[in-house]
């Protein structure tokens, strides 16, 4: 009897768990599906190596929006990933460091606010003192967004690593930094990469804190202290525009964010397993 | 290298650099805090820290700012995509963890976690072109016309259905919100050692109970801080909330009708206010977000310090 | 390999400095893709590089000053508090160049209804004030007599986002309604007593086009793009009159056009205008030396020129994209004030 109960009850609790996640992905689905109806479309040479037209004319691409995407992008990424994981080691390897209660709440407290104020402080912090708007004040405000995420999954990650494998390391006569830098962090280093692509994905997909820091730009540049577009600004500008051409590179240009980052992903991972 | 140099001098360093870059994250949440606490002294000075908050007036042509109606409507948004993301969020977790293998597993981890990677005019988008025509012909004119003919009383509370409002922003939230919570979840409960289900497994018990006695108490931490992480990412959300949430600051707020939330009208208003008074508002409800954030975070802390407490590897 | 990729890099990078112009502006939305025309064709007439991102009139207006950019742009003219605030500061005035006319479309969506809607201030303002909540409602039916109207609600519908559309349609209805005035006011962002908002021009748009019941305001170009039926709205002088290129150049077709161009149109009060209508400006110093953001005389000189291009060949950009040409009285008011710009007290033009 309370073998056949416990039994059932296993039964039920797998089934919940698979409608459980059937819920998310029925939507996603969903989306995705829109996305890549919308959006297939407008995904040709154009879009790739043309700069943008005026409404009416046709031929217009996203050239210098997918350019300053992957620039300010990478940018912001290799700023957040420095400062987010050195954070993470520090609240997760030195737990008794004065500066840990500190951090943790500001890595949390910064999680939790819009996008657009990481924008304003960049405006204050970078754009100002600079006198015109950059495609790195830009990066600025995306890792003040990417750094929280960072940390806390660095943190999370580090945590979860068996004290053994510390403990071995020191046995070794390894010096701490070289029981982390060795050991740990490649153990734990899935649990970093999901964190770098959770802050890439976050990061890659703002417009309103480039609003005042990149700006957006229709001309390519590649370089980094002028003002540069990105597809989620263009995105954003086209979505609300009038025109049916603008709505379909839109549509484009969300698809070929997801996609971008879901190849970025899937290659960190497969690096990561080697 | 002579070995104490390696030893001691290599600690030092490391501990050092470790350290410095810490400080620097501290450094950009003083800015933060800086930036956004001058900005919005203006607004605090003229009503009052809690005039403004509690304020039920948000009308920009009379310079009348109070902030109680977005802060209502983020609490609600945020907390009801939370409870409502929570459960399919772990499911996710666990069917990747525990219920999975090989190519299966690892095509449902990227799904999840693509989730994150779509933007959020993407989820506005498609919430306005998809979701709200659903939820307005299925969910809410079903429930209004049956409440109408039954039980007239419940009307008020239920608002008009046009499926623009507090119930389709926050069912996209929770879409929103369930990666980063499933993420963190899955990479606690697959570090949680194989010996340890094998042990339970032994002793004969099922898949569910190792799992509800084992692996979750054991990744208990790592859950959370995806809750908190799900949170705080709730919390702050703009885009999507503001395409479907219908942006109406007049309380009060009905089931299906328009809301506000405050990072929407931080976004609605932040590029058009001229008026100094009025972006200092602005910025003083990112910095009343702020101190949301940080009452939420200690007192998720606190919960956390509960649970780990006898545990953890030291 | 990382060297040279390095290297590379810098050598693009210094592209970056090598000696074109490039002049940043930013401001109103409505007439983005007007000047996205501009500048383009700009760009292959002369090479000189325009920046412009619509990032909303305020914005522009808070960038100006901060001098993060060589000139604004605006759907509401400064008032007279900002610029004497900006006098103030710059030691030199701020200059209203006048682009382009657009109009405010009342849009809706009525199922059946195949006559376009006809519609006086006044009643908009009572839907709008949420005092008239049925499409069948007496006061509508009067002025639309050929019509059948069915027993919906009426669900408004506004723009959440702060933006001078919002500034016209309010400030239009302060003008024909007192009742709105009081309850009400105009601005950029108001504190609407019903209705939906949605996220600029095309929330609305998308709101409207969704929701049977329908009412709600957007730039006649999205009512167009979206083939949204908009409504025939009673002028000043009794004539119901349909946004069109037409109405809306006729409706600047005032006497008295002031010097500085500073003009509401609104509730026009010439006989075949349409009266929801405005000018959409650029803003610049009138000694743009004042302004931070031009590093030297090359710039400053392409601003005039390419200010003066504007309102005379660039003009006949407008019309196939649904914008109304200035009318000679503003032109020539504006040559006027162009020729007042000034480089470090220099002039700039001819």
């Amino acid at each position: 009897m309370n073998l056949k109960r416990r039994y059932l009850r296993d039964r039920l609790m797998q089934l919940l768990v698979y409608l459980g996640t059937l819920v998310v992905l029925v939507p996603l689905f969903f989306i995705l599906y829109y996305v890549f109806v919308q959006g297939i479309g407008a995904l040709n040479w154009e879009f790739f190596t043309r700069p943008p037209a005026p409404p009416g004319e046709e031929g217009g691409g996203m050239l210098p929006a997918i350019v300053g995407s992957l620039i300010v992008d990478t940018l912001a990424l290799l700023f957040a990933a420095v400062f987010g994981i050195a954070a993470g080691i520090l609240l997760a390897e030195y737990p008794d460091h004065p500066l840990n209660p500190v951090l943790r709440l500001v890595a949390d407290v910064m999680a939790g606010l819009p996008a657009i104020l990481m924008g304003l402080v960049a405006f204050v912090l970078v754009v100002q003192p600079m006198g015109h708007f950059s495609g790195l004040s830009g990066s600025v405000a995306l890792a003040l967004i990417m750094v929280p995420i960072i940390i806390r999954t660095t943190e999370g990650v580090l945590k979860l690593i068996p004290w053994e494998i510390t403990e071995a390391g020191l046995a070794l006569g390894l010096p701490r930094w070289r029981v982390i830098l060795s050991l740990v962090l490649p153990a734990a280093r899935g649990g970093i990469v999901t964190g770098l692509m959770l802050a890439l994905a976050r990061g890659a997909g703002e417009a309103a804190p480039l609003i005042f820091t990149a700006f957006g730009n229709p001309f390519l540049t590649f370089n980094p202290l002028e003002p540069m577009d990105t597809l989620p600004l263009k995105l954003y500008v086209y979505a609300i525009s009038p025109y049916e051409d603008w709505h379909r590179q839109a549509w484009g240009a969300a698809l070929l964010l997801a996609a971008a980052i879901m190849v970025t992903n899937y290659l960190a991972r497969r690096a990561m397993r080697s | 290298m002579p070995n104490w140099l390696y030893q001691r001098l290599g600690d030092r360093l490391f501990a050092a650099v470790i350290v410095l870059f810490s400080l620097g994250v501290v450094a950009a949440a003083a800015a933060i805090v800086a930036v956004l606490y001058f900005g919005g002294r203006e607004a605090f000075a003229t009503f009052g820290f809690f005039g403004f908050v509690l304020g039920r007036v948000w009308d920009a042509v009379r310079g009348q700012f109070g902030a109680w109606p977005p802060l209502l409507g983020t609490l609600i948004t945020s907390a009801a995509a939370l409870l409502l993301a929570f459960f399919p969020a772990l499911s996710a977790a666990l069917f990747v963890v525990e219920f999975s293998s090989g190519r299966l597993r690892e095509a449902v981890a990227y799904l999840i976690d693509l989730l994150a990677a779509l933007p959020s005019v993407v989820y506005g988008l498609w919430g306005i072109f998809v979701l709200v025509p659903l939820v307005r012909d299925y969910v809410e004119m079903p429930l209004f016309t049956w409440a109408a003919a039954h039980a007239p009383a419940l009307l008020p509370i239920l608002g008009p259905p046009t499926g623009i409002g507090l119930l389709s922003a926050t069912l996209v939230l929770a879409l929103m919100i369930v990666p980063y919570a499933s993420a963190l979840a899955r990479d606690a409960l697959a570090l949680v050692p194989q010996s340890q289900r094998e042990a339970m497994y032994a002793l004969g018990a099922t898949r569910w109970e190792v799992i509800r006695r084992v692996v979750i108490p054991y990744a208990r931490a790592g859950i959370f801080s995806g809750v908190v992480l799900a949170l705080a990412r709730a919390l702050g959300e703009t885009m999507a909330v503001t395409m479907l949430i219908g942006n109406s600051v007049n309380l009060p707020y009905t089931l299906f009708g328009p809301a506000s939330t405050m990072a929407s009208l931080i976004a609605n208003e932040f590029t058009e206010a001229e008026d100094d008074l009025h972006l200092s508002a602005l910025i003083a409800v990112g910095f009343v977000l702020l101190l949301i954030a940080l009452v939420t975070n200690l007192i998720a802390t606190w919960m956390l310090r509960r649970m780990s407490h006898g545990e953890g590897r030291r | 390999m990382v060297r040279s990729a390095f290297l590379a890099f810098l050598l693009l990078a210094s592209l970056g400095f090598a000696g074109r112009v490039q002049l940043n502006g930013a401001g109103a939305t409505f007439p983005y893709p007007l000047y996205a025309k501009y500048f383009s064709v700009y760009y292959k007439l002369t090479g000189v590089r325009v920046n412009y991102q619509s990032i909303g009139s305020g914005g522009g207006v808070r960038q100006l000053f901060a001098q993060t950019i060589h000139f604004g742009a605006s759907d509401a003219p400064l008032s007279d508090e900002k610029m004497a605030e900006f006098e103030k500061k710059f030691k030199t005035p701020v200059v209203h160049v006048p682009t382009a006319l657009g109009a405010v479309a009342v849009i809706y969506n009525l199922p059946g209804v195949k006559e376009p809607l006809k519609l006086s201030g006044p009643l908009l303002a009572e839907i709008f004030l949420g005092q008239v909540r049925m499409w069948n409602d007496p006061k509508i039916q009067a002025e639309n007599p050929g019509l059948r109207l069915a027993p919906l609600p009426i669900t408004v519908v506004h723009r959440s986002d702060g933006s001078g559309t919002t500034y016209i349609f309010t400030e239009y209805l302060s003008k024909v309604s007192p009742a709105w005035r009081e309850r009400v006011g105009f601005g950029k962002s108001v504190a609407w007593p019903t209705g939906l908002g949605g996220k600029g021009n095309e929330g609305v748009a998308g709101l409207v086009r969704q929701t049977p019941g329908a009412i709600g305001y957007a730039e006649l170009i999205y009512a167009l793009q979206n083939k949204i039926p908009y409504a025939a709205i009673k002028n000043r002088a009794g004539k119901y009159v349909l946004p069109s290129l037409e109405s809306v150049k006729a409706a600047a077709a005032i006497e008295d056009f002031p010097k500085d161009t500073r003009v509401s149109l609104t509730d026009t009060p010439a006989p075949d205008g349409y009266p929801i209508s405005s000018l959409t400006w650029i803003l610049v110093h009138q000694d743009l030396g004042k302004n931070r953001a031009y590093k030297n005389r090359a710039q400053a000189e392409a601003m005039a020129k390419l200010l003066w291009w504007i309102i005379h060949d660039g003009q006949e950009y407008n019309e196939p994209l649904h914008y109304a040409r200035l009318p000679e009285v503003a032109v020539k008011v504006t040559e006027e004030n162009l020729r007042a710009l000034r480089y470090n007290g220099e002039p700039l033009l001819r």
